[in-house]
């Protein structure tokens, strides 16, 4: 049944257009930032968008690497932040937690499932084969053509027995809660470190909803 | 009568016998509680409240003032140690606020900002807790209970004076029970002052819900800092 694995062509291996030296050399001076997402619902990532002009106040300070404005899926040379939106929930959330841990100088939790699993660690109250079971066996949109089964492919990645925050994975060195966190705040953070202040999330931004 | 303390480093009069929490929050120096409400008689469960009084850490809502206290509530240790309570409360049990009825109106999560929680330092445990929806006008969502005695103490049968709310066991295994034939004969604003008085959102009564848009709820309008001193102003 399962078809041979194909060959895998990461997505920040192919081929780009070249930049001109200067405004590369111009880049590569600045603090690099980086953001992805694990097991979430990328609304996190969209509050990262939405420091909108907020974000060009600091554009001649940062360079964002990877981010949803640019879908690759590992970070092509060390950063100095990185913030990480989900918890952890399977194999290959671990990997690129992991990757991102060895290059980035700072790691951030973003929102909820980051710091403590969030929606998705709903499931941690039920084992794991009681959630597969409803999800794929009885579930009210099953297939039912086919006999129910539960998808596994070594192209699918595995899932873990919880969903994590990441600080049980690998260090964290900051938290933003909130579901999503306000632009504001994740803002206020990235201010502080860009300009070699303190983290200091003052009380007015901290939420958890 | 008349007498002095010291708090943090400030000399105050005050009554004697009063309240150290209120004594405190009469002086503009707020003191997070979840368990204790002005009024009330203390419980002193959640010890959230805790200071330094002559040296040694105790719950201010259990401490009534004595002449030449010297009372510590703004240091470092005490302050993170506040925070730690506070996180553990979330660790402990399961504090979903993006879908939790009570969010912008609980007292846990005000209190939760109040010291500054980003995480809990504590892993979480996430323990499985059924629900309980057995009485007509109210259910439990145990996930969210801080065991604060409060609905125990303070929700009684009006006609009996008995208990309607109790905790059953003890430690990992304690659970919030409801006396189902009391709870059933509860008036509807006993069940509203229930649901408001539980400082989460434990005690829910049936067919509310959600009722104000975000921005607009409780602790929104005004921290639960400035309605703790804006009260004792009163
Ligand atoms: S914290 Fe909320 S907004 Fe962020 S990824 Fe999780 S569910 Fe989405
Ligand atoms: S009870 Fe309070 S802290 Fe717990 S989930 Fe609800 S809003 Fe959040
Ligand atoms: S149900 Fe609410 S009021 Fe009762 S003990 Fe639990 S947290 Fe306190």
């Amino acid at each position: 049944m399962t078809r041979p694995i194909q060959p895998e062509i990461p997505s920040h291996t192919l081929p780009a257009a070249t930049l001109d030296p200067q405004t590369r050399a111009k880049r590569e001076e600045k603090i690099q930032v980086a953001m992805i997402a694990l097991c979430g619902c990328w609304g996190c990532t969209l509050s990262f968008l939405d420091m909108d002009e907020n974000l060009l106040r600091l554009l001649d300070k940062i360079n964002i690497t990877r981010s949803s404005l640019t879908d690759v899926k590992r970070i092509p040379h060390r950063c100095a932040i990185g913030f990480i939106e989900g918890g952890v929930a399977n194999d290959e959330n671990i990997e690129t937690l992991e990757h991102f841990r060895e290059n980035c100088d700072i790691l951030i939790s973003v929102g909820a499932c980051a710091v403590w699993g969030g929606v998705p660690a709903m499931r941690n109250m039920v084992p794991l084969g009681e959630c597969l079971k409803e999800a794929y066996l009885d579930a009210p949109t099953a297939e039912t053509d086919a006999p129910p089964r539960i998808p596994h492919h070594p192209d699918i990645p595995k899932i873990t027995t919880h969903v994590y925050p990441c600080h049980e994975v690998v260090k964290m060195d900051y938290f933003i809660p909130g579901c999503p966190p306000d632009a504001a705040s994740i803002f206020k953070v990235l201010d502080d470190l860009v300009n070699g202040r303190e983290v200091d999330l003052p009380t007015s931004l901290i939420r958890y909803d | 009568m008349n007498i002095r303390i010291t708090l943090d480093g400030k000399e105050i009069e005050t009554t004697a016998g009063t309240l150290l929490v209120d004594v405190a929050a009469d002086n503009g120096v707020y003191i997070p509680t979840l368990c204790y409400q002005r009024g009330k008689p203390c419980l002193g469960t959640c010890r959230a409240c805790s200071v330094r009084v002559n040296g040694n850490v105790m719950a201010s809502c259990t401490v009534p003032v004595a002449e030449g206290m010297t009372v510590e509530v703004d240091a470092a240790d005490l302050n993170d140690m506040r925070k730690a309570l506070v996180e553990l409360l979330f660790a402990e049990g399961n504090h979903n606020c993006p879908s939790c009825e009570k969010s912008g109106r609980c007292e846990l999560q005000a209190v939760g900002y109040e010291v500054g929680m980003l995480v809990s330092r504590f892993p979480y445990r996430f323990p499985p807790r059924t629900r309980e929806h057995v009485a007509k006008y109210i259910w439990l969502e145990r996930d969210r209970c801080i065991f604060c005695q409060r609905c125990v103490e303070f929700v009684r049968d009006h006609e009996t004076g008995r208990k309607i709310f109790t905790i059953d066991d003890r430690g990992t295994h304690a659970s919030i029970e409801i006396d189902v034939a009391l709870a059933d004969r509860m008036p509807p604003e006993q069940v509203r002052e229930a649901a408001e008085l539980c400082p989460v959102g434990c005690i829910i009564a049936k067919g509310v819900g959600y009722d104000k848009p975000i921005g607009q709820r409780k602790f929104e309008v005004k921290s639960i800092r400035e309605r703790t001193l804006e009260r004792s102003r009163k």
